[in-house]
C-alpha cells in the first residue's frame, strides 16, 4: 500500500467510486418511478453524439466528446418524453424505441467515418478504460499534497468529482419534492409542485451523471450502477432515506471490491492477466443484488397483512 | 343549516351559489383522453360549507372532473376558480385525497412520513421537521384512529388503513376545501364510519367537502348535496332536490338496477 498503490490504483478506484455513486443516487428515484432503464438508454444514445463530435472536431478530445454525448442524451430525453406524452406509449417502450434507434444510428455513423486512426470503437464505449486512468506522477501518499503531482492527475477524476458533487447537491436540495412527486404525482401537482420539470430535471441529472461516468468508466458500469445498488438497497430497508445510504454503500463496495478482484483475483487463482475492472465492478453489483434478494431483511414485498 | 343560510341571503333553497363565493366553481370544463371526451362542457358551482357527493356510472368522468379541476389532468377547455380567484392562487386552501390505487404502496416510506407530506407548505424545500410538525402529524393520525401505526411501512396497512392515512395527510394540510376521490372504495365498515365522521366534523367547522362516491344507498345519510355526472352534468343541488329517481335514471340509464330508488325523495 505505498507508492505503487497511489500511482496505479488510487485514481482508478476513486473514479470508479465517484462514477458508481453519481449513477446510483438518481438511480434510486428512477427505480421507484419505473424508469430504471433510462440509464441503459442514455449510455446507448450517447454513441451517435460522440461519433458526431468526432466527425465535427476530428479529435477524440474529452470535452467535445462529452458535449456531443450530453447533447445526444438531451435529444434522447426529449424524444422519450415526447413519444411518451404524444404517443401515449408507456415509458419503457418509449425508451426502447429511442435508444435502439439512436444506438443503431451511432453504429452506422461510426462505420461511415474514418476512425481507424483513433481509439474509438464499440468495445471502448462498453468497457471504458478504468485501468488506464493512472496517476504516473505520484510517488506516494505525499503526492496528494504536492501541487506539481496533482496537476498530472487524470482529468477524468476532477470531472467525475464535480459531477458527483452536482448530483449530491441536486438530490439534497430537491429531496422533498422529488420524494413527494415520486410517491404521489397527483398530490404533488395539487400542491403546485412543478412535477413535469422535476421529472425532466431528474432525467437530465441522470444523463449528466451517465455521460460523465461513461467517459471515465464505460457504459457497462453506468447501466449496472443505475439499477443494481438501488434495487439491492430497496431490499435492505423500508425507508427511502436509508435506501439512499445503502445504495451509496453498495455502489462504493462494488467499485472498490470489483477493482481489486479484477486486478488481483486472477493472480490469486493462478491466472496470468488481470481482467476487466469495469466488467468485474458491474458483475459484483449484480452479485450484491442477488445476495440482497436472498437475505435482505425487507425482501418480502408489501401486501403482507399487518400484524396488529 | 344550509337552507337557512340560503333563505337569509334571500335566495330560494338550493339556488345557485355565486361563483365568487364558491370554493370550487367550474365553467365549461371539457377533458379528453382520446377521441371521446371523458368530461364534456361541465359547469359546477359547489356551495361553501356543503358536503357534496359526485355520483355517476363507471367511466362517467367523476374522477376526471376532480383531477382536471385541480390541474392534475390538463383539460381541453374550461375555467376553474376557487373563491372567485384562479385555483392556482388558492392551492394552500385546498386538500386532495387521491384514489388509493393511484400510488405504489410498496414505496419505502412510513405512515408518519406520508402525513408529513401534507405539511409540505409549512416545511418548504429545506425546512427542518420540528416537534410541532411531528405533533401536528400525530394529531391528524389520531383523528383517523391511526396514531398507533406511525412507524409502519405503508405497504403493511390494510386498504382501509391506507385510506385513513391519506385522509390524515389531507387533514395536515389544514385546508378549507377537501376533494376526495372515492374515499370509501374498498374500505371496511369501521373505516367508512371513521372517514364519514371526520368529513362531517370538517363540514361542521365550516369546510367544504366534495367526494366522488359510488354507493347510492348511502348518499342520503352521508351527504347534503349531490352532483350527478355522465360525461355531461346531469343534475346538481341539495340531496332532497337533485337526488331523484328521474335524475338517477338520466345519469345511469338502464344500468340502474338495484338502487334504493324508493327511498329517494
Amino acid at each position: 500500500m505505498g507508492a505503487e498503490f497511489v500511482s496505479l490504483s488510487l485514481t482508478p478506484m476513486l473514479i470508479g467510486i465517484c462514477a458508481a455513486i453519481a449513477c446510483a443516487l438518481p438511480g434510486n428515484f428512477l427505480l421507484l418511478r419505473g424508469q430504471a432503464l433510462i440509464g441503459d438508454a442514455i449510455s446507448h444514445v450517447v454513441l451517435p453524439g460522440i461519433v458526431l463530435a468526432f466527425l465535427v472536431t476530428g479529435t477524440v478530445a474529452a470535452w467535445p466528446m462529452m458535449l456531443g454525448a450530453g447533447a445526444a442524451a438531451l435529444v434522447a430525453v426529449l424524444l422519450i418524453e415526447a413519444i411518451r406524452r404524444l404517443g401515449r406509449i408507456e415509458p419503457g417502450a418509449a425508451m426502447g424505441v429511442v435508444f435502439t434507434a439512436m444506438f443503431a444510428g451511432g453504429v452506422l455513423l461510426l462505420e461511415q467515418s474514418d476512425t481507424s486512426q483513433v481509439h474509438l470503437d464499440v468495445q471502448h464505449a462498453l468497457y471504458g478504460n478504468l485501468e488506464s486512468l493512472i496517476w504516473l506522477d505520484a510517488t506516494g501518499w505525499s503526492s496528494l499534497t504536492d501541487p506539481e503531482a496533482l496537476r498530472a492527475l487524470p482529468p477524468e477524476l476532477p470531472r467525475i468529482v464535480l459531477t458527483l458533487g452536482f448530483v449530491i447537491l441536486f438530490t439534497a436540495i430537491l429531496w422533498r419534492p422529488l420524494k413527494l412527486s415520486t410517491f404521489d404525482e397527483g398530490f404533488a401537482r395539487t400542491l403546485g409542485l412543478p412535477v413535469r420539470a422535476l421529472s425532466l430535471g431528474l432525467v437530465i441529472v441522470a444523463a449528466i451523471a451517465a455521460v460523465a461516468a461513461f467517459d471515465a468508466v464505460g457504459s457497462i458500469i453506468v447501466i449496472a450502477m443505475f439499477i443494481c445498488p438501488p434495487a439491492a438497497a430497496r431490499l435492505m430497508t423500508d425507508r427511502l432515506e436509508a435506501q439512499i445510504g445503502w445504495s451509496v454503500l453498495f455502489a462504493a463496495m462494488s467499485a472498490v471490491l470489483g477493482y481489486v478482484l479484477a486486478g488481483y483475483g486472477p493472480l490469486w487463482l493462478g491466472g496470468q492477466h488481470a481482467i476487466s475492472a469495469a466488467g468485474m465492478i458491474a458483475t459484483l453489483s449484480g452479485v450484491i443484488l442477488g445476495l440482497a434478494a436472498l437475505f435482505g431483511p425487507h425482501r418480502h414485498r408489501s401486501g403482507a397483512p399487518a400484524d396488529g | 343549516m344550509q337552507l337557512e343560510l340560503a333563505r337569509l341571503d334571500g335566495q330560494a333553497p338550493g339556488a345557485a351559489t355565486a361563483p365568487q363565493d364558491s370554493p370550487l366553481a367550474i365553467r365549461g370544463l371539457t377533458v379528453s383522453y382520446g377521441e371521446k371526451p371523458a368530461v364534456f362542457s361541465v359547469d359546477a358551482t359547489f356551495r361553501p360549507g356543503s358536503m357534496t357527493a359526485i355520483i355517476g356510472p363507471n367511466g362517467a368522468g367523476k374522477s376526471t372532473l376532480l383531477k382536471s379541476a385541480l390541474g392534475i389532468v390538463t383539460p381541453l377547455s374550461g375555467q376553474v376558480t376557487s373563491w372567485g380567484r384562479p385555483l392556482n392562487s388558492q392551492r394552500h386552501r385546498i386538500a386532495y385525497v387521491p384514489q388509493r390505487a393511484s400510488v405504489d404502496w410498496d414505496f419505502p416510506t412510513r405512515v408518519l412520513d406520508v402525513v408529513l407530506m401534507g405539511l409540505y407548505r409549512d416545511l418548504g424545500l429545506l425546512g427542518r421537521v420540528r416537534t410541532r410538525h411531528l405533533e401536528k402529524a400525530m394529531s391528524c393520525l389520531s383523528r383517523v384512529g391511526m396514531e398507533g401505526f406511525a412507524d409502519r411501512q405503508i405497504g403493511q396497512l390494510s386498504g382501509g388503513q391506507q385510506q385513513r392515512v391519506f385522509l390524515a395527510r389531507a387533514l395536515a394540510q389544514g385546508a378549507d376545501l377537501y376533494l376526495l376521490d372515492e374515499p370509501l372504495a374498498g374500505v371496511d365498515a369501521a373505516t367508512e364510519k371513521a372517514i364519514i365522521a371526520v368529513l362531517k366534523e370538517l363540514r361542521a367547522s365550516g369546510c367544504t367537502v366534495i367526494a366522488v362516491h359510488h354507493d347510492l344507498a348511502t348518499v342520503t345519510d352521508y351527504f347534503d348535496h349531490v352532483f350527478l355526472i355522465n360525461t355531461t352534468a346531469i343534475a346538481a343541488g341539495p340531496v332532497a332536490e337533485a337526488f331523484t329517481a328521474a335524475n338517477l335514471h338520466r345519469a345511469y340509464g338502464g344500468r340502474l338496477a338495484q338502487t334504493p330508488v324508493g327511498t329517494v325523495a
